[in-house]
């Protein structure tokens, strides 16, 4: 089985608070030199079958629809090599 | 002497309030304790209230454990200084590795807000010594992330040392294993509790007064020690 | 880009050729105002105003406070009633017209409450939308100088088995979860109805209460020379640029918004550091005047703070903390970032204020300073980029007398009444009838959605869902209160927009009565479909004719609200829905009513007159999917009398429960009442009336109670010595509802049947 990644970011433009309260925190614990945080989450499809362009097309449609909110999120899919 | 009882204040607290009104109904003087100071001016006991600290941003509880006034909360718990940690409290608790395990998202992925049944199993720590063991109390629960979970050989030992402090009754309102709503440490100092005894104080206000009795059992302990 | 400033604006306006011929044809200078949602002869308003072109940072500015959304220019007409027809009343401090309305309740308490609506992003973003509908409605409370003590959430969805309804409410109740809970307000009450009118169209209104002592009651305006302008909370990013204002203003086609602008995310966390913060400089005295940030921003901000204070404001708008730092000063100033305050600071207070500040990690930035000239003034790096009188942005724009006209289909749905279809015969039917209405959709048990909100947080709640009103303790020590109810029937507004409306405000004031407290004051969040159409703006005029019409009845004056137009998809709009909200005092919260049978062998009494009135009721929807008739009549001289009954039985403690009747009828407030308290009743109808309209007629003016024994004569005679009527009709008893003659329901039965429908549709 093939492993697809997805990653789902919220877009540039859209506030982040889970970054930014992580991003201040940070240097109170003496992690320094950060200048920013965003804070996204991450699919793991373990898929059956061939790992082709249809079915990189249908997790796209997936993620698209589905696992990000796209009004709000981007998201990127790539396959994971084993 | 009066015994005196802070309730710390963390950024996004919000049953910190609460606590205070508690501890005073129960006889007790609260102390306002804030995050940033390490002091903890000579308080008797420490109560870490629910609410959102920190937005439960990166993780519930994970931001505040690092704040300085738990610095010297935890070295304190270790020397015996009595800690109820209720709901986000209990996750700071369970971050700071004073209790063990952790709370995860309800198992049914939302809020819920509702007058909760539990029964008291221990009633040998510093904040149950008012009621009895298997006692039957009901008192709001409230969270989002209150499923507490643990490997099994820790769960295995929380039952076996008793360390099991309330159970839900009816209905397992987060997913939570073996139906737990309250451990202790070794000591029976550190008590963490998800739902919330604060809320259920007064008749006009709450379900029932059932919750009054984790405060008034550390004005007991400490009055008669 | 390169920066638009006076100077150029200035310049290209040198040739005043466009004086003779006006400014639009060969001289609109390029601008793009009309994509920004001004008319012709509004651009050309603000070219006759600067007697020059606006520079793009002005017309960026004019064009969202001018939007229908901030300038209520197409309402604003007929808002004017709710001023002209006030009834004197001693309570009102602060009247229309400030962030929120404010109440005097008593002991040097004061209390400001408001309602609006997030209907448009909520439909966009369903988590999002209404997770800043409450934020910006909880800052408009605290900007009056109060903590903010409560929320309530009016919800208006489409059918609850369409998919547009599944999209919608999952992702509304949870962001009202997240941001409420997160923020540390009960919330004790609000409305959820279902009806196809809203597919497409969800009203998320949003309801605030906060309380504060006279004395703290703070202003939006900026006056005193050299103080300083603080702008605090979150940076600026590019959210919702143009977001409230322009998307509120725009119809969406079938297919949906056509424009997604960048969605405003709410930081409850940042919010709630933003209350603290902002109450403790209150309670320092460190403020001059205070103004929140929601739709348009700065824009609204700096030009409300300025158009209502003594002089000018000068404002350096590069020093605006960002998020991006690629935001043009256009886009700074339109930007609709949520967690924002601007305060007006003396300058010896200053540092203070940021201390406090910084011990909440609230980030603050002096921006500017109060000026004694009469304009407002910004600057980007030096160069000045907007000089306008800033009343002209905020206070006189545009106001339209829309042509309304009643529509034409108005006199065939009224006369086709429900009063003509088929009713349900015998005992068998009418149990049956009773089942299936329970089980609806509206009348079902809503604690599947408000168990997903925290009611107990601040330890002040009395009364929370699903009892008539909340009702939160103001005072720990005198147990001094107030409740608050909201209701709207949209059905009954569109039998009849007037009567509706009075409708919707009876039943608030007849819902917070009931639990005891005195009704005193009112806000509304008007819910219409496009002011275009001359029929909507009927429906608003008749709506809004009504209401103040039944204020100055009822003595409840309006202190403030909301109108949300352009509900509609398509050619068709939303039903008309005034959403009115209801606030009273009491003075000992221990006295409080709440609905449930809690004694058996207490004396079920019916207070107020039952008619035979089907039209637009719950019955006639769910029995026969009708809208058609006259909606019931209204007496609001009635419902004060059944207040003054209701309020005095709680206070001279006669009344063990009382619940008002509405959606449903008496059969659905004794279900209610039954399940609430977990005791049964024994029912003799009275024998007047028709068994089928007697449990579900909606005659407005209706309560039933719950009496001990021992009280019945004292409170029946009270009713009398009123000429209220009343009916002895039961008793509490057992575990069943028994309607006698008729049949008999196990408590165990309606409560399956009420308690599933959410569950089933959403969980």
């Amino acid at each position: 089985m093939a492993r697809v990644v997805v990653d789902v970011m919220l877009k540039p433009e859209i506030l982040d608070p889970q970054g930014q309260a992580v991003q201040r925190a940070l240097p109170r614990l003496g992690f320094t030199g950060i200048a920013d945080v965003r804070q996204g989450k991450r699919f793991e499809l373990e898929v059956e079958g061939p790992v082709d362009d249809a079915a990189l097309a249908r997790i796209r449609e997936a993620a698209e629809t589905f696992l990000a909110n796209t009004v709000i999120e981007d998201f990127t899919v790539r396959v994971e090599d084993k | 002497m009066t015994t005196r009882i802070g309730v710390v204040t963390f950024p996004g607290s919000l049953d910190d309030r609460d606590a205070q009104r508690a501890v005073r109904l129960a006889g007790a003087e609260p102390v306002a304790l804030w995050h940033g100071d390490k002091d903890l001016h000579g308080v008797d006991g420490v109560v870490l209230p629910g609410g959102f600290s920190y937005g439960d941003y990166l993780r519930c509880g994970a931001i505040s454990r690092f704040s300085p006034v738990m610095e010297t909360i935890i070295a304190g718990a270790r020397e015996g200084l009595p800690v109820l940690g209720i709901c986000n409290g209990f996750q700071i608790l369970c971050e700071s590795h004073l209790l063990p395990g952790a709370l995860t998202r309800n198992d049914h992925l939302h809020f819920i807000c509702r007058d909760q049944r539990l029964r008291i199993e221990n009633a040998d720590t510093a904040w149950t010594g008012s009621y009895e063991a298997g006692q039957e109390i009901v008192v709001p629960l409230k969270n989002g992330e209150g499923g507490f979970v643990a490997d099994e050989r820790t769960l295995d030992m929380l039952e076996a040392e008793g360390r099991v402090v309330a159970r839900y009754l009816e209905v397992n309102p987060n997913g939570s294993r073996r139906d737990i709503a309250g451990i202790t440490n070794e000591a029976g100092n550190v008590v963490g509790l998800m739902p919330h005894p604060e809320h259920a104080v007064e008749p006009l206000t709450g379900p029932t007064t059932d919750g009054l009795g984790f405060f008034t059992s550390i004005l007991k302990k400490l009055v008669n020690a | 880009m390169t920066l638009d400033t006076v100077d150029k604006a200035k310049d290209d306006s040198k040739d005043r050729g466009w004086l003779q011929d006006g400014p639009v044809g060969a001289h609109t200078f390029g601008q793009p105002y009309a994509e920004l949602g001004l008319k012709t002869d509004e651009y050309e308003r603000i070219v006759t105003i600067l007697d020059r072109r606006p520079t793009s940072s002005e017309l960026a500015m004019y064009s969202v406070m001018w939007s229908e959304h901030c300038s209520y220019k197409s309402s604003k007409v007929h808002l004017r009633q709710f001023g002209e027809k006030a009834p004197a009343s001693d309570a009102m401090l602060v009247g229309i017209g400030e962030n929120a309305g404010v109440v005097d309740v008593g002991q040097g308490y004061a209390v400001t409450f408001k309602v609006e609506s997030h209907n448009h992003p909520s439909y966009v973003e369903p988590y999002q939308g209404a997770a800043t509908g409450i934020g910006g409605i909880v800052r408009d409370i605290l900007a009056m100088g109060a903590r903010p003590v409560a929320v309530m959430d009016p919800l208006r969805f489409g059918a609850a088995d369409h998919p547009d309804t599944r999209r919608v409410l999952p992702g509304v109740v949870s962001g009202i979860g997240g941001y409420g809970n997160c923020l540390g307000l009960p919330n004790i009450g609000g409305e959820v109805v279902f009806d196809p009118c809203y597919q497409g169209n969800p009203l998320v209104n949003a309801l605030c209460v906060g309380v504060m002592k006279h004395e703290d009651i703070h202003l939006a305006k900026a006056s005193g020379t050299g103080n300083l302008v603080i702008l605090y909370g979150a940076r600026t990013g590019g959210d919702g640029i143009g977001g409230v204002s322009v998307l509120a203003s725009e119809t969406f086609d079938a297919d949906g918004p056509a424009k997604r602008p960048a969605v405003q995310v709410g930081d409850p966390f940042q919010e709630k550091l933003l209350i603290e913060c902002t109450l403790e400089v209150f309670a320092e005295d460190l403020v001059t005047g205070i103004q929140d940030l929601g739709g348009a921003g700065l824009s609204c901000a700096t030009s409300e703070l300025a158009s209502a204070g003594s002089g000018g404001m000068r404002v350096e708008l590069d020093k605006v903390p960002l998020r991006d730092a690629t935001l043009a000063p256009e886009e700074i100033l339109m930007s609709e970032s949520q967690e924002r305050m601007c305060a007006i600071v003396e300058p010896g207070k200053v540092d203070r204020f940021l201390e406090i500040c910084a011990k909440w990690d609230v980030i603050a930035t002096v921006i500017g300073e109060v000026t004694d000239g009469d304009r407002l003034e910004i600057f980007w790096h030096g160069e000045k980029i907007v000089d306008v009188p800033p009343r002209t942005v905020a206070h006189e724009g545009p106001v339209y007398e829309r042509p309304f006209a009643r529509p034409e289909w108005q006199d065939a749905l009224q006369a086709d009444g429900a009063e003509h279809l088929p009713r349900p015969q015998g005992g068998d039917e009418l149990r049956a009838t009773l089942l299936k209405l329970t089980g609806s959709p509206n009348l079902a048990d809503k604690s599947w959605i408000t168990d997903q909100y925290d009611r107990y947080v601040l330890g002040n709640t009395v009364l929370a869902q699903p009892e008539d009103a909340g009702m939160i303790r103001v005072d720990e020590e005198t147990n001094l209160g107030v409740a608050v109810s909201t209701d709207g029937n949209g059905r009954f507004c569109k039998l009849d927009p007037y009567t509706g409306a009075q409708l919707a405000l009876a039943e608030a004031y007849r819902n917070v009565a009931t639990t005891g407290a005195r009704p005193l004051a009112v806000t509304d969040c008007l819910n219409f479909g496009s002011p275009e159409d001359p029929g909507v703006m009927w429906q608003f005029a008749e709506a809004t004719r009504g209401l103040a019409d039944a204020c100055q009845i009822l003595g409840t004056p309006v202190t403030g609200g909301n109108v949300s137009f352009y509900n509609q998809t398509g050619e068709t709009a939303i039903h008309p829905t005034p959403v009115v909200g209801v606030l009273g005092v009491i003075d000992d919260v221990t006295r409080r009513t709440p609905i449930g049978f809690r004694e058996e062998g207490q004396i079920i009494l019916l207070l107020g007159d039952t008619r035979e009135e089907l039209s637009g009721s719950v019955w006639a929807d769910v029995a026969h999917g009708h809208l058609g008739g006259r909606p019931p009549q209204v007496d609001l001289e009635r419902e004060r009398v059944l207040a003054e009954v209701l309020i005095a039985g709680s206070r001279d403690g006669m009344v063990d429960a009382a619940h008002d009747l509405a959606d449903g009828g008496l059969a659905q407030a004794l279900v209610e009442a039954c399940l609430r308290g977990g005791n049964g009743a024994r029912i003799v109808l009275p024998e007047e009336l028709d068994p089928f309209v007697a449990l579900f007629s909606e005659s407005a003016g209706r309560a039933i109670v719950a009496v001990p024994r021992s009280e019945e004569l004292r409170f029946t005679d009270m009713c009398k010595v009123r000429h209220l009527p009343v009916a002895r009709i039961g008793v509490v008893d057992g575990e069943t509802l028994e309607i006698q003659g008729q049949f008999t329901i196990g408590l165990d039965e309606l409560k399956a049947a009420n308690s599933a429908p959410l569950r089933d549709f959403f969980a």
